[in-house]
């Protein structure tokens, strides 16, 4: 499988690992923290995320739901698409919470679980919901891309007194990243609200988000060898977007091109192209910037198609090249 | 003069609206032991300028002259998967009949006042009254602990009163002021206090979360309960049902309370329900149906209830039959889908603060006098709130965005344009 290098000498953990680890640490840290959801318990969870967790700590602690999208006051919910059914609970009930209120009511809760594409799953089960989510106010949206981002993510997440979505990827709990020794301790965390630039570069801006990162990574790879050289910037944070990043990118190398899996209409990349006009980096684009999206369809079943509904790495190389007029 | 004279018979029974199961003197206060009007004035010979009236009663009178406590039948309960119910008889002392009396007149002039103020266009939005329900608000607090939890739907602000905020508060908080109980940024659905969780505005929603702060009291393992309420118009909701069988399959301390006032917004119970029978709708969890209009069998029903769910045995569910004198909200006359003589009716035969009083009166634990010094105690609570929720100035445009978050520090939010940039304060 592949995986990424990211700094000095370490172990290879998966995501999945890496957010079972942080689950686990962060409930002994805690007792109040306790996870509920679908086949979160003696199923050790759909996607083998919460495995071992009730063995550990018990009933009490890790809670098996009935099949039920709407009352889901705790943690995991088995794909985002159900969150759909939810959705009333998590915007009214917890993201608005606080502020009718007056500050009376904190809701420190995780709303986790996978987003997105999988493979195969068709149009009702792969939708991405970070445009919905990071729309509203009073919650913040996360979505990790590699291991260390979900451990540190997660942690953050759980200790943070707000509603926090936390959007994995299922397609990404298999994947084998490096993890340093430091990222592995047991107070290891990111904070929320802050990009990374994974790789550095100086003729344009790639900016993504969760599974889109490794493709940006991987163009830019390929793009290296025309002497291409792209600065990727994994966003880890929908909301609070750290724009500050992508505007200091872009003042850099003068030409921005997002990529998400989302649908292009009122999405992530839309969002970054409205911040940026309004910031200090518009003055210092050679050209508009290009959004690379999924595309404007329902999920389609068949192989072929669902491949060529998502952003692929020649779609990125492709975008970057018409962006510097290449 | 004492009143152990009148106490040697037996405790007599409750006004003639109700069953009689026991032969009584219609109105035992007739042979009291009170002395007339003239009795009185013709003792106090010190003051002879003075002119014999009425007022003087009060003066004279002592409070040993009141009923301590009368045991009062009320009505039985229908049970659901039950082998008991509540009792059939309910003990009210001098003290409790006044402060029910006092919560639920509170309550009543309140809303009262809040409708007046709509009309004056001082409140703005929604606003759902509480007319006519008192009794539950009033039952329910008083058969449970500030330590307990409660939530409701959006006909809350009887709740808001009797879960601790002031009457000032919640008027202020309905005209939008900064001495609002929620600082002027919940409004009439959504106030909040300790152990209180409002105020919710989506149809059902608070179910389930009532069920979660259920498991939070089984979480923490400190003997409280949560008492969740939800309309007969919500009753119908899929989240309910889904909360009913986590609550029943984790033994959640959770009373499950329908308030039914007989209408969900315009529509009849029986146009809407398949089954009208609330009580029975959580199928496996036991319920009970209580008549809602009496303060004393509300209480006695929570009581009961609240047993249930303190011994472990897991939720139960409660069906408060009551009505609203008012439409479902101000923007509804509530005369289109029902009678103005079906309102009248409950409001002459049914309506919860006359029946306690009625009752007291009756037995001889209050005068009329003392109910009315009461009233006019609230009617200057009340109006002072008033004043207090006009004159109030609205929260000021710097605290806009605060309260997003909880322990942050400050972040920034843009306003209605790029170049607006505003400030958030947790």
């Amino acid at each position: 499988r592949r995986f990424h290098g990211s700094g000095s000498a370490a172990v290879q953990v998966t995501v999945r690992d890496a957010l079972n680890q942080a689950m686990d640490e962060e409930l002994e840290r805690d007792e109040r923290v306790f996870l509920m959801g679908e086949e979160v318990a003696q199923y050790d969870g759909a996607y083998k995320v919460s495995r071992g967790l009730w063995k550990k700590y018990g009933d009490k602690r890790i809670i098996d739901t009935p099949i039920s999208e709407v009352t889901k006051p705790g943690v995991c919910f088995m794909t985002f698409n159900f969150s759909m059914q939810a959705i009333d609970q998590v915007i009214n009930s917890a993201a608005k919470t606080y502020y009718m209120s007056a500050g009376q009511q904190p809701v420190p809760i995780v709303f986790r679980g996978p987003n997105g594409a999988s493979a195969g799953v068709a149009a009702q089960h792969s939708q991405c919901f970070a445009a919905w989510y990071a729309h509203c106010p009073g919650l913040k949206v996360v979505s990790p891309w590699n291991s260390e981002d979900a451990r540190g993510l997660l942690k953050s997440a759980i200790r943070d007194d707000n509603p926090v979505v936390f959007l994995e990827n299922e397609l990404m709990y298999g994947v084998s990243f490096e993890m340093t020794e430091e990222s592995q301790s047991k107070d290891f965390t990111i904070p929320i609200g802050e990009a990374k630039v994974e790789r550095q570069g100086s003729h344009v801006t790639l900016v993504s988000h969760s599974r889109y990162v490794g493709h940006c990574l991987d163009a830019a790879a390929v793009l290296a060898k025309e002497g291409i050289e792209c600065e990727v910037i994994n966003l880890r944070t929908i909301r609070p977007m750290d724009v500050e990043s992508i505007e200091a990118s872009v003042m850099k190398t003068n030409h921005l091109v997002t990529v998400e899996g989302g649908w292009p209409q009122f999405g992530v990349g839309a969002e970054i192209c409205a911040r940026v006009m309004e910031g200090p980096a518009f003055n210092y684009l050679d050209a508009p910037v290009t959004r690379v999206t999924g595309v404007d369809i329902p999920m389609p079943y068949a192989k072929t198609l669902e491949e060529h509904s998502l952003p692929q790495v020649k779609d990125i190389i492709f975008s970057v090249k018409k962006t510097l007029n290449i | 003069m004492s009143e152990y004279v009148s106490l040697t018979s037996p405790p007599p029974s409750a006004p003639a609206a109700l069953e009689q199961t026991q032969r009584q003197p219609e109105n035992p206060a007739a042979v009291s032991t009170r002395a007339s009007t003239e009795q009185l004035v013709s003792i106090q010979t010190d003051r002879p300028e003075q002119p014999a009236r009425a007022a003087r009663v009060v003066v004279a009178r002592s409070f040993t002259d009141f009923t301590p406590q009368v045991t009062f039948d009320i009505k039985k309960c229908d049970l659901h998967r039950l082998e008991e119910g509540p009792p059939l008889r309910a003990e009210l002392t001098r003290e409790q009949g006044l402060q029910y009396y006092h919560t639920m007149q509170t309550v009543r002039r309140m809303e009262l006042k809040a409708d007046q103020l709509y009309k004056q266009k001082i409140i703005r939005g929604f606003c759902h009254l509480y007319d006519g329900q008192e009794a539950c608000a009033a039952g329910i607090e008083a058969a449970i602990n500030l330590s307990d939890h409660l939530i409701t739907a959006y006909r809350a602000h009887g709740f808001t009163y009797t879960r601790g905020v002031s009457v000032k508060e919640i008027l202020a908080e309905l005209t939008g002021r900064k001495g609002g109980v929620a600082k002027g940024k919940g409004g009439s659905m959504h106030m909040y206090a300790p152990h209180f969780y409002g105020g919710n505005g989506i149809v059902g929603a608070q179910v389930p979360v009532g069920a979660g702060i259920a498991l939070a009291c089984s979480y923490q393992g400190n003997n409280q309960l949560c008492v969740t309420l939800y309309g007969d118009g919500a009753a119908n909701q899929g989240q309910i049902f889904e909360t009913f069988n986590m609550a029943a399959l984790w033994k959640l301390p959770c009373i499950f309370i329908c308030e039914n006032n007989k209408y969900g917004m315009g529509t009849a119970v029986e146009r809407a329900a398949a089954s009208t029978d609330y009580y029975k709708r959580g199928d496996f969890i036991p319920g009970l149906r209580v008549d809602g209009m009496d303060v004393l069998c509300v209480r006695e029903a929570t009581r009961f209830a609240a047993e249930h769910c303190r011994a472990g045995k897991g939720p139960i569910v409660m069906e408060l039959q009551t009505y609203r004198y008012h439409g479902h909200s101000m923007s509804d006359p509530g005369v289109s889908y029902r009678t103005r003589e079906e309102i009248q009716e409950v409001r002459s035969k049914s309506d919860p603060i006359s029946m306690l009083k009625e009752r007291m009166l009756a037995n001889n634990m209050a005068s009329a006098e003392e109910f009315k010094e009461i009233d006019i105690a609230i009617r200057k609570e009340v109006e002072e709130a008033a004043q207090f929720a006009t004159l109030d100035p609205e929260p000021p445009l710097d605290e806009l965005c605060d309260h997003i978050f909880h322990n942050e520090p400050p972040l920034e939010v843009r306003g209605t344009n790029p170049w607006s940039k505003l400030k958030s304060v947790s």
